[in-house]
């Protein structure tokens, strides 16, 4: 369930850079986390898959709402960490001009 | 348990890499020993995929080992480090699923890289056909 949303994310992302005006948003960061992060998972999934076998498929309500928690809490670290590099480098200058005005 | 330790302690070479080469390249741009007529993407720019690969899987996953109780902000940092058989399980996942992780993704970054010059050295297309067709 992580890897799902994980991938989920990363194709969302994806989609929205190449569709970008612009670089400002530096949504390329974003993809690239996203992306190596669902790597690295289905390399898990792969070798959890090895070991389960079909028992992988039909997880515990609990565990898979556990897993579906845990990616939207990823998802939502991504964001954060990108939001913060948006801001300290400030493609736009809006944060510098904002605190020229204040 | 610390598969994703792999893959950072990559990125954290792989950053150093790429500091160096971008130091070397904006040497050769001020001495214009860089030919202008070739269109190429920088080494520099692509090891910065890697390591924005590298380091993106690394912190959410080193987040998924923090969720799980694996990873502890007090020493010695693994719980598994506590207990040495557990120790052996970790190293022994470190060796099979991280070195995997770490290479995954230098495969994917490998292909990324072939594509992406394929893709600045094709010939512009006329993108309007499409919206006629």
């Amino acid at each position: 369930m992580t890897l799902l949303i994980t991938v989920f994310a990363a194709v969302i992302v994806t989609v929205k850079w190449y569709t970008r005006k612009d670089d400002s948003m530096q949504l390329g960061m974003l993809c690239f986390l996203y992306w190596g992060a669902s790597i690295m998972w289905l390399v898990d999934a792969i070798f959890e898959y090895a070991e389960l076998r079909a028992e992988y498929f039909t997880p515990a309500i609990e565990d898979m709402l556990n897993d579906a928690f845990l990616g939207l809490s990823v998802v939502a670290l991504g964001l954060v960490i990108w939001l913060v590099r948006l801001l300290i480098t400030d493609p736009k200058g809006s944060i510098r001009t904002a605190l020229k005005k204040g | 348990m610390a598969c994703f330790l792999v893959s950072a302690a990559e990125a954290v070479v792989v950053t150093a890499v790429e500091k160096a080469e971008e130091k070397k390249e904006f040497r050769a741009s001020e001495d214009n020993t860089i030919k202008e007529d070739v269109v190429s993407i920088p080494l520099s720019r692509k090891l910065k995929w890697l390591t924005y690969l590298l380091w993106g899987g690394a912190v959410l996953l080193a987040f998924e080992h923090i969720w799980h109780g694996e990873v502890v902000p007090w020493f010695p940092f693994l719980t598994a480090m506590t207990n040495p058989s557990d120790a052996q399980v970790m190293f022994h996942e470190m060796a099979t699923v991280g070195v995997c992780m770490a290479l995954l993704i230098t495969v994917v970054w490998f292909v990324m890289c072939k594509v992406a010059d394929a893709i600045v050295k094709r010939p512009a297309t006329d993108t309007t056909q499409d919206t006629v067709a």
